[in-house]
This record gives structure tokens, C-alpha cells and sequence, in this order.
């Protein structure tokens, strides 16, 4: 097994150029067999890589070795991109770990499809039921396939001095308001919003608040079953979004920023006190301490607001776009790798999990051991939300999305039209088939 | 598991401990048996020995990899799962008519072509200027050679924070003298980004036209160069007539290299822009990368690796048979002449 994934993953290097993905197409399924055939070994890949994560997380699968003798749990602890890599490759190679990360929508639908991912509906059922509306982003054809651990919502992260600098009392609650906000922050010689456009997707999370806003969920949910765009609320959201881009509240030079780096990012900026605002998920506070040399971010000057609401729109006006991570088994895994990833939906281990600020936890029972205020409030939010709309580009899949993404950011640069985001939306929605 | 087989053939020659059996094995054909000839044999089978683990690489490496790409462009394939979408020449259809890909192999046309135009008028002046004895002329060509040694992607990088709107040296520098950057930057306005990235390539990459300007150079006989001094002509007239001439073939193989560097250009791109603004500086490269790790249409990129390939092939052999074959065809002349 070792020597396969070496070839390939000297295979994929080599042809930078001449792109091969090296896949082993459909033989390399039943190489995932040799792994379980052992049912006392367990591998778990997450990416929790720093501390208090890290040894938690090690903390969390001895606890589980103790309980389960004769068990052994093989925890690889990566850093983000370097695990989706990995994922790739090793879901290429038909060698996937037993327990590993889920973002849901699209993602998962193609895995399922693939044969690659375990059913969890009977077997977790009380976890699903204890769960909630939460695991919706993690269900096909409603069966769910993997549990959501950490479910966060984008709004708007501010910083609380700048806007008192401008004058600004009042956090805005309306489209009208932020844009009016916007301007008075500007007046006052502060750039207002900086967005990481030159990443497309922290630009393309305006657009999907604005359908949210603008579409009811029955649309919506519709549009992510069946991918059709038709409907007029899409285009309405596009007409918004070029309102709020021709009142130029961004960043200088937003369209060739990242989103979180390096100092010069959209979160760099808001951490260094350059911009009053930005709009991004719940993980924001935890990427501006990296971005700044205190590791502190923004410390006691960092606020939090919903994303406003839109006059008119035909959507619910407190809806939330979020999205999060969950625990998915793979389909050759153990029995007891099931088993493993209840035990990480445990009260004990989301109550844990939730202390050490690691993230939003879904279990009810650890909504209270958040710690962070700001994230306490989001929480708040969260919960109150009549829904979460998981972020368009996962639901739809990365093919749907990437072109949706890419459209909205020549939005951004004044380069197309609201009707062209919706066009070419469905046109990669019909190359889906 | 075919592509384990296969790959289990690359480290083992190495090994040398069985060098029979790997010779044996990559010799198969060469060898038909027989101990009559022995001689002729045991320098096939050494031939092989000596041959068979780096065409064993090659074949892993490089040959299987693009047989793979070419099968894969013919399937709608996600990256993972078995190849049962069978699209014949659907995703060639779907790159080549794609308007990013479209602007994109246009971009590469512009990179190909000003790279050529900026650095070569530039490259030989600072080497005929290099090439006269003058007091830190190392120290010179060491500045003028050290961006090239530098890793692209640290170059990239580097660039990428001078270039910043606002705080970047360069903006910095210009409000010093009362100037003002582009409001979007220099890599944010989809209008400057292609010309901000050719400066930073055209930086990157002028090292290695001096240094092969000034290698060639060496070449320039100096009998003819003060034949013609003692003729009376002007140091400029020399450079005109007897240097850049001479200098001929060097200036071809170069611009070769710097063509095939261009259409597969990848990294600084993606340091500098990832293709953006508004798909300004988008080239093939990554176009294709784009396609297969951000979207998952493996199918899509293999194909529009496989354009990109058949492109840089048809772009070499043309100007192998076009251009280079003029160096070919004097070396064979200057070797008859020599015989004689």
C-alpha cells in the first residue's frame, strides 16, 4: 500500500505540467479492504494541528483506547490544506482513513456516489436525533452520512474602536444601514469593509446572503435538489450585490486581496486596525490572532453582527449562512470507527471540545461551555436562526460553485452583469447532468 | 492494482545487488539468446543494465502520467472513483470553447511574445555592456544573475508584497515623489495586472538571457573583432556586424527556452494574481489547476493539459524546423568546410 501511494504521490508531482491525476480508477476500492480487515486499528485524520486542539484531541482518543481495550485509534493531526490534499489523493487511491472530515452539500454527494462513504442513519440515530436540524447539510437523499461537530454562521466582524472613532454608535441592521455606515466610517478616513475577493469565495458569501435574503428557503432548498436558478430572487440578490459594490465600501485594491494571508489580507487588515469591517465565518477570531504579532487579533476591540436585512426581500429575514465540519466513516472502516466518532459527539467530548474555543459545537448539551463572547453571541445567533443555509459553493459542489464563485467575483471587478451570475450558475449546473 | 505492478519496476534497478535480473528483464528483446555471439550480447545486456533504470523512471514518471491524462480527458471523472463517464471529446469540446480558456491561451500569447521582444533588445545591452572590461563588472553580473536564482515562488512572494496598494514599497515610493499607485494596485486592476506580472517576469528572467548573451559571447573570436578595429570600424559598428551576427545561434536557443517557459508559465502567476483580477492574467497552466484541484473536473483539466502539451509541442517542432534549423544547417556547413 505504502509503495502505490509513494508512486502516486511522486506521480502527481512530477506531471505539474501535464496535469494526470493518478487515480487507480476502479481497482483502487478494493485495495481500501486490506485496512479494515484489521478491526482493531482505527485512522483518524483532523485538523486541529495546533494546541489546545492537538492535545485534546490525543487526550480524546486515548480516553477512547482505555474504554475500548484492544482498540487502537492512529490520529494524524494536519494542517488544513494539507489534509484536503491528502483527502484527495487518498479518495483517488481508494485509501481513505476510517474517520475524517466532511464539509457535506455537493462534496458529499459525490463521495456517496462514489461508494466511498458509510450510511450513518440507523446506526447513529439517537446522535442524529440529538443533533437536529444541523445534520441537514450532511444528508442525501435523506440519509445522513456524516455528523457536524462544529457549525458556525458568516456575519460581520467589526472593530469596536474604529466605528466609535467614526461616530458610528449603532451596529447596522438593515442593507441601507450598512451601506450608510459604510459611508460615514469613509468620511471619517477609515476604509470601512475589506473582502478577499481575489480568493472569489469570501466575495461570493455577499451574494449568497443577498439571495437568503431574497429567496425563500423553499426556493432555495429547491435550487440545491434540482440546480435550477430560474427563479427571479437569484438575479434580485445579483441587483443588490451590484448596488452595495457601485457605493465602494472595500478595501483598496479588495480585488487582488486574499482572504486570510498574511497582513495584507481581508482578515489581516481588520486585525491590524486597518478597515472598521469585514464579513466572514465563525473561525475569524482564531485567524486574526495568527495574522497579528501579539497573537491577540483584535483582543477586547472585536464585535460581531449579523449579516442585515434587505427590504423587500421574499426570504427570512434572520436565516444564517454557515457551514461546518463533520465526522464522516468511510465505507470499509471498522464497525468500531462508528462507534468512535459517537464518542466524538459525546456531551463530554463537545463540552471539551467547546471550552477550548475549538469551535461552534452542535451537541445542545455544550452550547453553554463557549467561552468567547463573541462567539458565545454567535452561537446565539445560530440557534435562533429558523435555519442555516450551508455556503452555496459546498452545496452545490465544487464544479456548480466554482463557476458561481468565479462570476460574482467579476462582479466585484465591474466586469458582469446579475443576469450573468445566474447564467453561468446554470450553465455549469447543466454540465452536471 | 495495475499502476502498483508498474510502479514496483522504478526503485528496484537501482538496487544493482541482481543486476542480471534487471538487466534480463528490460533487455528482453535485444537479448534473443544464443551464446554463439556472446560478445554482442553482453554489450546489449550492458547497455540495458546502464539504460534500464533511468528508462524505467521515464516510463513511470513521465511516459505513464501523460497515457493516464489522455485517458482521463476522455471521461467526466470527479478525481475519485471508477472512470465509467465515457465523453469521447466532450471536455475538448467544453475547454476549447470555454472564453477563460479562450483569454488564457491568448495570454499565454502575450507572455510568449513581449517576454521575447522586452528581454532580448534589453538582455544583449547590458551583456555588450558587461562584456567590457570595467571596474565591478562581477559585482554587476552578480546583481543582474540573482533574481534568476531565486526560487520563482519566493520571488512571488516577494513581488506580491511590493506590489500591495497602499503599503507596498512601490506605492510607498511613488507617493514619496507625489504619485499615486492604480486605486485597485498594480495586480488589482484587471487592466495593468499582465504588464505589473511581465515587469516581475521580465526581472526574474533577464539574468538568464545575460548570462547566455555573455556566455556566447566568449564565442566571438577576437582575431575578427580587431581585424575589423584595425579596418577602422567604430566599437558600435563591430557590436553590428560582427558581434550580435555571431551571437546568432545563442540569441535562437534562447529564445526557445524562454517560449516553452512561457506557455507553461504556472507559478508566478499563481503567486501573484491565482489568474485574477476578473481572470486577467488566467493562463493555461492555470487554468487547468484550476479546473482539477479547486473544482474537481479532472476530466476538464486532463484535457486542457493535454491542449497545453499538444501546444508546446507544435510551438517546439515549428521552431526547431523554422528557426533553429538555420544553427543546424551552418554547423554542418562550417564542418564540411573544416574538412576540406
Amino acid at each position: 500500500m505504502t509503495r502505490t501511494r509513494v508512486t502516486q504521490a511522486l506521480t502527481l508531482g512530477t506531471a505539474a505540467v501535464l496535469l494526470a491525476a493518478c487515480g487507480t480508477g476502479s481497482e483502487g476500492t478494493s485495495s481500501g479492504e486490506t485496512d479494515s480487515q484489521d478491526g482493531s486499528t482505527i485512522t483518524w485524520w483532523h485538523n486541529s494541528n495546533t494546541d489546545p486542539g492537538k492535545a485534546y484531541y490525543d487526550e480524546v482518543a486515548a480516553q477512547f483506547e482505555a474504554d475500548h481495550p484492544g482498540v487502537t485509534v492512529e490520529v494524524s493531526a494536519m494542517q488544513h490544506e494539507d489534509m484536503l490534499t491528502k483527502l484527495d489523493a487518498a479518495f483517488q487511491g481508494g485509501d481513505a482513513p476510517d474517520v475524517y472530515m466532511e464539509r457535506g452539500g455537493g462534496e458529499l454527494a459525490d463521495h456517496v456516489e462514489a461508494g466511498l462513504t458509510k450510511d450513518l442513519t440507523d446506526v447513529a440515530a439517537d446522535e442524529i436525533d440529538k443533533l437536529g436540524g444541523s445534520v441537514a447539510g450532511w444528508q442525501v437523499d435523506g440519509k445522513t452520512y456524516a455528523l457536524p461537530f462544529s457549525v458556525g454562521v458568516v456575519g460581520f466582524w467589526y472593530n469596536k474602536a474604529l466605528f466609535e472613532q467614526a461616530g458610528v454608535t449603532e451596529t447596522p441592521t438593515t442593507l441601507e444601514d450598512l451601506l450608510a455606515t459604510a459611508d460615514t466610517i469613509k468620511q471619517a478616513g477609515i476604509e470601512p469593509i475589506s473582502v478577499g475577493a481575489g480568493d472569489k469565495w469570501p466575495a461570493a458569501h455577499y451574494w449568497y446572503y443577498l439571495a437568503l435574503r431574497e429567496c425563500p428557503q423553499e426556493v432555495l432548498e429547491d435550487a440545491v435538489q434540482t440546480l435550477d436558478f430560474s427563479d427571479e430572487c437569484f438575479l434580485r440578490a445579483g441587483e443588490d450585490l451590484q448596488s452595495i459594490v457601485d457605493a465602494q465600501p472595500f478595501n483598496q485594491g479588495f480585488l487582488a486581496t486574499s482572504a486570510q494571508t498574511g497582513p495584507t489580507s481581508a482578515s489581516g487588515l481588520l486585525a491590524t486596525g486597518k478597515v472598521a469591517m469585514e464579513m466572514q465565518g465563525h473561525w475569524e477570531p482564531g485567524v486574526m490572532q495568527g495574522l497579528t504579532e501579539d497573537k491577540q487579533g483584535l483582543g477586547e476591540d472585536l464585535g460581531w453582527f449579523p449579516f442585515p436585512s434587505v427590504d423587500g426581500g421574499e426570504g427570512d429575514q434572520t436565516a444564517a449562512l454557515g457551514g461546518g465540519d463533520a465526522w464522516a466513516v468511510s465505507q470499509d472502516a471498522p464497525d468500531v470507527a462508528v462507534e468512535f466518532v459517537q464518542y466524538l459527539l459525546s456531551d463530554e467530548v463537545q463540552q471539551g471540545f467547546a471550552e477550548r474555543d475549538m469551535g461552534l459545537p452542535t451537541n445542545p448539551a455544550a452550547g453553554d461551555s463557549v467561552k468567547d463572547p463573541a462567539l458565545a453571541g454567535l452561537l446565539e445567533v445560530r440557534d435562533e436562526a429558523p435555519y442555516v443555509q450551508l455556503y452555496f459553493d459546498t452545496a452545490f459542489g465544487q464544479s456548480v460553485g466554482g463557476a458561481m464563485n468565479d462570476e460574482i467575483a467579476l462582479l466585484f471587478a465591474g466586469s458582469t452583469t446579475p443576469e450573468a451570475i445566474v447564467e453561468k450558475t446554470q450553465q455549469a449546473a447543466d454540465a452536471e447532468g | 492494482m495495475t499502476s502498483a505492478t508498474r510502479g514496483r519496476t522504478a526503485p528496484v534497478p537501482t538496487a544493482s545487488s541482481t543486476p542480471v535480473a534487471g538487466a534480463g528483464r528490460a533487455s528482453a528483446r535485444p537479448a534473443p539468446g544464443g551464446s554463439r555471439r556472446r560478445g554482442r550480447v553482453r554489450t546489449a545486456l550492458e547497455v540495458a543494465m546502464f539504460v534500464g533504470p533511468a528508462l524505467a523512471l521515464f516510463a513511470v514518471f513521465v511516459v505513464w502520467p501523460v497515457v493516464r491524462a489522455v485517458q482521463f480527458s476522455f471521461y467526466r471523472w470527479k478525481g475519485f472513483g471508477p472512470l465509467v463517464d465515457f465523453v469521447g471529446l466532450g471536455n475538448y469540446v467544453t475547454v476549447l470553447r470555454n472564453d477563460v480558456f479562450q483569454d488564457a491561451f491568448a495570454h499565454n500569447v502575450v507572455i510568449v511574445v513581449l517576454s521575447i521582444v522586452v528581454q532580448l533588445p534589453l538582455g544583449l545591452a547590458i551583456a555588450l555592456l558587461l562584456n567590457r572590461k570595467m571596474r565591478g563588472q562581477g559585482a554587476l553580473r552578480t546583481i543582474i544573475f540573482v533574481p534568476y536564482v531565486l526560487s520563482e515562488v519566493i520571488a512571488g512572494v516577494v513581488w506580491l508584497q511590493l506590489l500591495q496598494p497602499n503599503y507596498g514599497v512601490v506605492d510607498a515610493l511613488l507617493g514619496a515623489v507625489g504619485l499615486s499607485g492604480p486605486e485597485q494596485g498594480w495586480l488589482g486592476t484587471p487592466g495593468l495586472a499582465m504588464y505589473a506580472l511581465l515587469g516581475v517576469l521580465t526581472w526574474k528572467y533577464l539574468g538568464l538571457a545575460v548570462l547566455l548573451f555573455l556566455a556566447g559571447l566568449q564565442g566571438v573570436p577576437d582575431e575578427l573583432v580587431e581585424a575589423a578595429q584595425l579596418d577602422g570600424a567604430s566599437w558600435w559598428q563591430v557590436q553590428r556586424r560582427i558581434t550580435v551576427p555571431l551571437l546568432g545561434p545563442t540569441i535562437r536557443t534562447w529564445a526557445f527556452l524562454s517560449m516553452i517557459g512561457s506557455i507553461q508559465q504556472f507559478d508566478m502567476v499563481w503567486i501573484l494574481t491565482g489568474g485574477g483580477p476578473a481572470n486577467a492574467t488566467t493562463t493555461m497552466a492555470t487554468f487547468l489547476v484550476t479546473e482539477g484541484t479547486k473544482r474537481y473536473n479532472y476530466g476538464i483539466a486532463t484535457a486542457a493539459s493535454v491542449i497545453l502539451f499538444v501546444v508546446a509541442l507544435v510551438a517546439a517542432v515549428a521552431y526547431q524546423a523554422l528557426v533553429l534549423r538555420r544553427d543546424v544547417g551552418a554547423a554542418d556547413a562550417s564542418a564540411r568546410r573544416g574538412a576540406v
